[in-house]
């Protein structure tokens, strides 16, 4: 007489596994192709277009405010009360018009991108010496010449900067962006949540720390690159 | 081409030589200010020449300056480069033409020495080649040493940096420059050094320079002609340093050139330009040479008794005798 057991099988754990250790690595190698690195990749992709679609609208509302000032106001108004809106606060205004989708994901991440970025450009371009411009001016160069070719230049670490902290805000909101999309690191983490077993959502949280903090470096070095008038021993 | 001419030979070819410069009834009225930055300005500065704008604060001197190049808009009148009037050209290609050279430099800090001073034939649309070799020339023409160009501004120092705008601003080889205090932001020793190289680089390169300055000991060691502005723009007189000195117009001039013009001519006379008394047999005093100005050699000869000094002529013999009733003569002449 074969019953089936009372205790279902739960599968052939590792030892660690089936005592509920706290972390297991062997866990997170067996579950590295079935969940984690596709979040992990969907996660990177969630903040990729969210900088993208955030650094382009805050781009262009700086140089519209650099030429005309009296914008900046009303676009730091606007921009700070998109930031201070609670994140779940945001995502349960946008289902109702975008659905459970990734457009509500990213609506409400590029919408926090905006007030850093915008402020970071803006206050880059402002920043450039009066002396500066005025001997570009004296010399014939265009408006547009003046923008591209020394503005933008000088005001890069400031935008940069502005990058950072716009990536690291971001890469850690996108977990949230699991309670309306199916995608990124939020999802092994709130799954991890709801089990007693702690190894899914360290692993994916873990991973997040490590994308934020590779992408702020590789930003580091991107500024290094592009402006070396500003290394050691250069800015005396 | 000879290197006495090297630094006319890259010019954009519109403007071979100078150009002279004509403001006629030039007047800018603020919007908003009750009186006009100028009144009416009116003012010729021949092709070659040092024109040296000098006035106290708010005279309108640098107003006067910025409306040749147009970064201001006169309000009526007209200035009028090499024959053909600004206002009908555009702004920017007028500039690339002008060179223009600040108190601040205002040198970018982002670029190095030598894409700094290749801005302008950058924007002019130059070879590179053409470009390398007018960098390295201009750089050698305000004694910098070649290994500056890789370097940045702020691997300079401030005496580096004023030379480095004037390399700038004679890029393209403009026709006409605008210097605004160029050498007022650093040391006196540095300031003197510069003004020199100025008078050696425009014996070289022969310029229509407005030169801006608060200073008139400065006005006069750099001017072939001076205009000293009053409030308002009022050209107050326009003259040789020689002529303003030795018949101010009014009583505002004459304050301004200060009470010791005398001496501030004597400056600009050599010994060689005075005829001087014939050797014969006086007691010979303290030695100076035809190059000598009046001044230090009237500070020579008080301070040795006032006997004649003998002039050499640089070749180890006396040229001749000057006396202080000579120096007195040529205080009288003109």
């Amino acid at each position: 007489m074969s019953q089936a057991p009372v205790i279902p099988d739960f599968g052939r754990g590792s030892t660690c596994e089936r005592e509920n250790g706290t972390f297991c690595l062997d866990w997170v190698g067996k579950h590295w192709h079935d969940k984690l690195g596709p979040a992990l990749l969907q996660h990177l992709l969630l903040t990729g277009i969210a900088l993208g679609v955030g650094f382009a609208i805050a781009f262009m509302l700086a140089l519209a405010a650099h030429r005309r000032g009296w914008l900046a106001t009303p676009v730091v108004l606007a921009t700070g009360l998109l930031y201070t809106i609670p994140s779940l606060a945001l995502f349960q205004l946008l289902v109702p018009l975008t659905g459970l989708s990734r457009v509500t994901a990213e609506i409400a991440l590029v919408s926090y991108t905006l007030l850093i970025l915008f402020r970071n450009v803006l206050t880059g371009l402002a920043g450039v010496p009066a002396e500066v411009r005025d001997a570009a001016n004296g010399m014939g160069l265009t408006a547009r010449q003046l923008l591209w070719r020394v503005e933008l230049p000088l005001a890069l670490p400031a935008i940069v900067a502005g990058l950072r902290i716009a990536t690291v805000t971001v890469i850690s909101l996108a977990t949230v962006a699991a309670f309306v999309v199916n995608e990124g690191l939020g999802v092994p983490i709130l799954e991890g949540l709801q089990l007693t077993f702690n190894t899914e959502m360290i692993a994916a949280g873990a991973l997040a720390v490590a994308l934020a903090l590779a992408a702020d470096g590789l930003l580091v070095l991107l500024q290094r690159a592009l402006t070396p008038w500003t290394r050691k021993g250069v800015s005396a | 081409m000879t290197s006495e001419h090297i630094a006319q030979t890259e010019g954009p070819g519109a403007y071979p030589q100078a150009a002279p410069l004509e403001l006629r009834n030039v007047r800018k009225q603020y919007p908003g200010a009750t009186r006009p930055a100028i009144e009416d300005l009116s003012l010729t500065v021949p092709a070659g020449e040092i024109c040296v704008l000098v006035g106290p604060s708010g005279c309108g001197k640098t107003t006067a300056m910025r409306l040749v190049n147009r970064m201001i808009d006169l309000t009526s009148g007209d200035i009028l480069l090499d024959g053909q009037s600004v206002l009908k050209r555009k702004g920017s290609e007028l500039r690339r033409e002008i060179g223009y050279a600040i108190q601040q430099v205002g040198l970018f800090p982002h670029h190095t020495i030598a894409q700094n001073v290749a801005t302008v034939p950058r924007l002019l649309g130059w070879d590179r080649g053409r470009i390398d070799r007018r960098v390295s020339e201009l750089l050698q023409l305000v004694s910098l040493p070649p290994e500056v160009a890789d370097r940045y501004p702020a691997q300079l120092s401030g005496g580096q940096r004023q030379r480095v705008g004037v390399a700038r601003a004679l890029a393209a080889d403009p026709p006409l420059m605008l210097m605004d205090e160029p050498f007022g932001a650093v040391d006196p020793i540095t300031r003197a050094r510069l003004q020199d190289e100025l008078l050696r680089l425009q014996r070289r390169v022969r310029k229509t320079i407005v030169f801006v300055t608060h200073d008139i000991d400065e006005a006069i060691k750099l001017g072939d002609r001076i205009a000293i502005l009053r409030d308002g723009g009022v050209l107050a007189q326009y003259a040789t340093p020689d002529e303003l000195l030795a018949a101010p117009a009014d009583d505002f001039v004459a304050e301004f050139v200060g009470a010791d013009r005398g001496l501030k001519r004597l400056a600009l006379t050599r010994v060689g330009d005075v005829e001087l008394l014939p050797v014969a047999g006086a007691t010979i005093a303290a030695s100076v040479g035809l190059d000598t100005s009046l001044r230090d050699a009237l500070s020579l000869l008080l301070s040795d008794g006032s006997r004649p000094l003998a002039v050499s002529d640089g070749n180890g013999v006396v040229a001749g005798l000057l006396s202080l009733e000579l120096i007195s003569q040529a205080m009288r002449r003109r």
